[in-house]
C-alpha cells in the first residue's frame, strides 16, 4: 500500500498502470488529456508494457481498442464531451458485442458555446448503450472505481465494457492523497483477460456482428440487458471484495448512502459536488432536519432497488441534476422518477450545468427550500409531472 | 419497472448467455450463406479470353472471392454468387474484362 498526492487524471493512470492494460489508444481532449499523457510517460519509462496508439479521432480510438479487445486483450481509451459524442457510433458496436473495455469520461459541458468545466450532459448522453456507467466523487474514488471496472467488465456473468466518469477540473485536476495498492496484490486479483466472449485470430475465420435476422438483432439486445441486470451483483461484491482485500473502503455498491435510509427527505446526486453536498446536508442535519444524501454511483445498471429501500419511508425525494433533458426534465430526475415515483413525490432541480459554481451554500438553500416547500403543503398533492423544476444559478440579463 | 429477469445462478446463466452470444453474433463463412447473390447482379462481367494476361489481379481484388485463379492460368467467375460490382473489371491491367448488361 502506497499513499501518493495525485490529481484525478493521474489517479486513473495508476489504476491504468496497475492493471496492467495491454493497449492504450489517444487522442487529446480537455480535460481528459493528462491521463492518455501520463500514461504515455509511463509506457515511455516502461513502467506499463503497453501498445500505445495514437489515433486521428475518438471514433478511431474507440474502433481500435474494441479491435484490440476482440483480439484479447484488456484495454483502455479516455475521453471527455464532444470526444465521447464523436464515439457514440462504436459505443453500440463495443457494447454490443460484449468486450470488456475500460474507458474514463472526464465529463465537460457539450457546446455550444465551447467550455471546458463539468456537467453531466456527455457521460448521461450515452446511457442506452449498454455500458456500465459509473460516476466518482473523490480522486480516490476514481482510482478505486477505475481499477474495479476491470474486475467487473471482465467478470463472466457480465463481460459488458464500463466507463468511469469524473467530475473535470473538480477532480480531474485537483490533487487529494490516494491510498494504493502494491502491483503484486493487484495482479493477483485481477489476473490477465480471458479471451471471452471471443477471440480474433489468424487461422480462425469468422466475422463480429454480420448482417443477422431481425431476430437476433433482439436477442443480442436481450442477452446484454440480461448481462447488464447481472452486473448488480458483480459491482456489489467487488466493491465489498476490493475493500476487504486491499483494506480500503467499501462505498455500499450502487449508492453510498449518507444518513439517507430512514430520513423523511432524500437528496440524491451524483458526481464530485457530492462532497459540498454531504456538507449541507450535514449543517441541516444539525440543525433539526431529518434529511439523508443517497449519492448514484453508478448511472448504469441504475440502482432503483436501492432508491426504493432508501426512500421507503421518505416523505419526499429532491434530485439535484446537473444533465437536463431539454423537452422533459432533469435526466437523473426522470430516471429517479421512474424507479419511486410511483411512491413518493419526486422533486427536481437542475444547477451547475457548464460548470457553473454550485457550493455548499448553494445546496444548504436548495434542500433547505425544498424542506420548507414541502412542510408548508406547497409542493405536496402534485404529482409527475405536473410539477415545477427549477433552474438554479441561472444568470440572466 | 418491468424486470423479468432476477438471476438465480449468476454465474451459470452468464456462462450460458454467452455461448449463446458467440453463437448469435459471430457468423462462419460459407458459400452462399446469404443465397445465391448472382441474381442481385445488373451488369455480368466477362472475361476477354484472348486478351487476358493471366495475372490473377481480378482474383485478388474480388471482394466476394468468386473469381477462381488456377496459378498462372485462366481465371473464370462464378456466375452464381457474383453480384457484378464490377471491381475487376475496373483493376484489370489489360481491360480483358468487360460488363455487359444482364440479360442480353
Amino acid at each position: 500500500m502506497a499513499r501518493r498526492v495525485l490529481m484525478g487524471n493521474t489517479a486513473v493512470a495508476e489504476a491504468v498502470r496497475l492493471a496492467g492494460v495491454q493497449v492504450v489508444t489517444a487522442y487529446p481532449i480537455t480535460p481528459q488529456t493528462v491521463i492518455v499523457e501520463r500514461i504515455a510517460e509511463m509506457v515511455e519509462r516502461g513502467e506499463l508494457k503497453a501498445r500505445y496508439i495514437r489515433v486521428e479521432s475518438e471514433h478511431s480510438a474507440l474502433a481500435l481498442v474494441y479491435g484490440a479487445a476482440a483480439g484479447g486483450a484488456r484495454a483502455f481509451t479516455a475521453t471527455s464531451s464532444h470526444g465521447l459524442l464523436y464515439m457514440y457510433e462504436m459505443l453500440w458496436w463495443v457494447a454490443g458485442s460484449r468486450l470488456p473495455i475500460v474507458m474514463a469520461v472526464v465529463t465537460r459541458s457539450i457546446g455550444p458555446p465551447w467550455g471546458l468545466h463539468s456537467d453531466h450532459h456527455d457521460a448521461l448522453t450515452v446511457r442506452d448503450t449498454g455500458w456500465i456507467i459509473g460516476f466518482a466523487s473523490s480522486v480516490q474514488e476514481a482510482f478505486d472505481m477505475t481499477l474495479q471496472a476491470f474486475k467487473i467488465s471482465e467478470d463472466r456473468r457480465v463481460m459488458l465494457p464500463a466507463m468511469v466518469a469524473l467530475e473535470g477540473f473538480t477532480l480531474s485536476h485537483t490533487a487529494e492523497p490516494v491510498e494504493m495498492p502494491d502491483e503484486k496484490s493487484v495482479s493477483e486479483w485481477l489476473p490477465p483477460r480471458e479471451p471471452l466472449p471471443f477471440k480474433i485470430e489468424p487461422g480462425k475465420a469468422f466475422a463480429v456482428g454480420n448482417t443477422g435476422p431481425d431476430e437476433v438483432t433482439m436477442e443480442l439486445k436481450w442477452l446484454a440487458w440480461r448481462a447488464m441486470e447481472r452486473s448488480r451483483f458483480v459491482i456489489r461484491e467487488t466493491d465489498l471484495e476490493y475493500a476487504k482485500r486491499f483494506g480500503l473502503r467499501s462505498y455500499g455498491g450502487l449508492v453510498e448512502d449518507v444518513y439517507a435510509k430512514g430520513s423523511d427527505y432524500v437528496v440524491v446526486a451524483m458526481g464530485a459536488w457530492c462532497g459540498d453536498l454531504k456538507e449541507a446536508v450535514e449543517k441541516l442535519r444539525g440543525e433539526g432536519y431529518r434529511v439523508g444524501l443517497l449519492r448514484i454511483r453508478y448511472f448504469r445498471p441504475f440502482p432503483w432497488e436501492e432508491l426504493r429501500e432508501v426512500s421507503q419511508n421518505a416523505k419526499a425525494v429532491l434530485v439535484i441534476d446537473r444533465a437536463v433533458s431539454i423537452g422533459h426534465r432533469g435526466i437523473l430526475g426522470l430516471e429517479v422518477s421512474s424507479a419511486i415515483g410511483d411512491r413518493v413525490p419526486v422533486k427536481n432541480v437542475i444547477a451547475g450545468i457548464g460548470g457553473v459554481d454550485t457550493g455548499p451554500e448553494d445546496f444548504y438553500s436548495i434542500v433547505k427550500t425544498f424542506i420548507e416547500e414541502y412542510e408548508s403543503g406547497s409542493i405536496e398533492g402534485w404529482s409527475i409531472p405536473e410539477w415545477y423544476m427549477p433552474w438554479m444559478g441561472v444568470v440572466s440579463k | 419497472m418491468g424486470i423479468v429477469y432476477k438471476p438465480i445462478d449468476p454465474e451459470k446463466e452468464g456462462i450460458e448467455d454467452l455461448e449463446i452470444l458467440s453463437e448469435k453474433l459471430l457468423s462462419k463463412p460459407s458459400p452462399g450463406s446469404a443465397g445465391k447473390t448472382g441474381t442481385w447482379r445488373l451488369y455480368k462481367p466477362r472475361i476477354l479470353v484472348d486478351k487476358c494476361i493471366k495475372c490473377g489481379i481480378c482474383w485478388l481484388y474480388c471482394p466476394e472471392d468468386t473469381i477462381a485463379w488456377p496459378y498462372r492460368g485462366l481465371p473464370s467467375i462464378n456466375y452464381d454468387y457474383c453480384k457484378g460490382c464490377g471491381i475487376c473489371a475496373n483493376v484489370c491491367p489489360v481491360n480483358a474484362i468487360e460488363m455487359i448488361l444482364e440479360g442480353e
